[in-house]
């Protein structure tokens, strides 16, 4: 009997997790990167909180739209490298729901994790607690749109050798808007006015990637296969 | 069944295939011969979808390999120069997967496939800790798993010891007596049954 497009999609999300677990190194080395330019800063900058807590979001969001570059790398190399990925293109299933797991699942594994640690890197930077959940909302809710961006650029620069700054150059421009809104939204978190207006943002952004980054990756990804 | 129609293909500037046609039956095997960089990963990369040829017709039961992709690749088994395993997956985990993303498979099923290919004693195994014929007898288990009509096979019998010359060549001659049907790209001849055979020296114009 055939599977089913949602069960091989599941198969590769597990698949993804089993190896995360098996090889936690890389997961945790865009994580660790994140943490240590979050944390440097306040001992580069002055130490007086308020002028700290004005330079937060930028800190806060650029450090974590270079670590989703850093991520971004191993999501489809690896497969693509062991030929596993070819594997995926050749399967007779629907190339557009298993990369789409495998981009959640990459999120699920680097995204989400830097969201939930940011409260620590942020409360170095004098960020109120009362402003932890925004900035985490944010966080999570822009990381998931860089994975989603990303993954088209990561199937596109498969075929290019040396792809890694190709892969940066092509994301950087996309990713921007996201940038914008995710760190208007940590700002008024942490003044504590409305987010709702930059969230709604965020929102639509990953809304729309969502509906059309996983068939663009997967056309990307068969380019990139030859 | 499969057809292959005047296909030209270039890489680069260079012009690879030349004008290449071919059909195979059911019950048939077309063994692909020439010198190195005559094209025959790249005919067997283009029948199998991953590469575009800039000109020709395939087809497949009648409807075009491009058109109705999908259901061509279900009945499709393509194995490459490296086997596709996972190195920090265990032979078996592999093939779950690898597998069980194309159809409904069992433990059992994929134990006895690993048994007829001689990899049941290091199947538990990460892949990575494997040789290369290890990692290869893992990867025929796979196609025969498949349950494809169609093999597509590239070199299949590089890093096999002697005995495991003859396992690919009994594995092609089982797929042909289920009326399916092979395409191999090859170096040494395969000590194959005559007549059931077609083969094409790519490269020799």
């Amino acid at each position: 009997m055939k599977t089913s497009a949602l069960a091989a999609a599941y198969l590769v999300a597990a698949r993804d997790l089993r190896l995360a677990f098996r090889k936690p190194s890389q997961l945790l080395q865009p994580l660790m990167f994140f943490m240590i330019v979050a944390t440097l800063f306040p001992l580069t900058l002055t130490p007086e909180l308020s002028r700290l807590r004005d330079a937060a979001p930028g800190v806060l969001w650029i450090g974590a739209l270079l670590s989703s570059l850093l991520a971004l790398e191993f999501l489809f190399r690896d497969d693509a490298s062991d030929g596993t990925l070819e594997q995926f293109a050749l399967s007779g299933q629907s190339l557009t729901w298993m990369l789409f797991a495998k981009t959640c699942t990459h999120w699920l594994l680097t995204g989400l994790p830097l969201a939930l640690s940011a409260p620590l890197a942020a409360l170095a930077l004098g960020v109120p607690v009362a402003a932890l959940g925004g900035m985490v909302a944010a966080l999570a809710l822009g990381s998931f749109a860089l994975s989603l961006v990303g993954a088209i650029c990561a199937g596109l620069t498969l075929g290019a050798r040396r792809g890694g700054v190709l892969l940066s150059l092509l994301t950087l421009p996309l990713s921007v808007p996201i940038l914008v809104f995710g760190s208007d939204a940590t700002r008024h978190a942490i003044s504590g006015t409305e987010i709702a207006g930059p969230m709604y943002m965020l929102g639509a952004i990953a809304v729309l990637g969502l509906t059309l980054a996983p068939l663009a990756a997967a056309a990307a990804v068969r380019i990139g296969l030859e | 069944m499969l057809s292959v129609k005047g296909v030209h293909l270039w890489r680069g500037d260079r012009h690879v295939l030349r004008n290449v046609s071919f059909e195979a039956v059911p019950g048939h095997c077309v063994l692909l011969t020439g010198r190195n960089g005559a094209g025959k990963t790249t005919l067997l990369r283009a029948i199998a979808g991953l590469l575009e040829p800039e000109e020709g017709e395939m087809t497949w039961r009648g409807a075009s390999t491009r058109v109705s992709r999908n259901e061509f690749h279900a009945e499709l088994a393509y194995l490459g120069h490296e086997p596709p395993l996972k190195g920090d997956l265990s032979g078996g985990e592999n093939l779950r997967f690898s597998v069980g993303i194309r159809r409904a498979v069992t433990g059992a099923e994929i134990d006895a496939a690993l048994v007829r290919t001689g990899a049941d004693s290091f199947a538990d195994r990460p892949t990575r800790l494997l040789s290369a014929g290890q990692r290869r007898r893992i990867a025929l288990a796979g196609v025969l798993l498949a349950n494809a009509a169609l093999w597509l096979l590239d070199e299949p019998t590089t890093n096999l010891d002697a005995e495991g010359q003859q396992l690919v060549a009994d594995l092609i001659a089982g797929q042909l007596a289920r009326a399916g049907l092979v395409v191999a790209a090859v170096h040494h001849s395969l000590p194959l049954v005559a007549g059931t055979i077609t083969e094409l020296t790519l490269g020799a114009a």
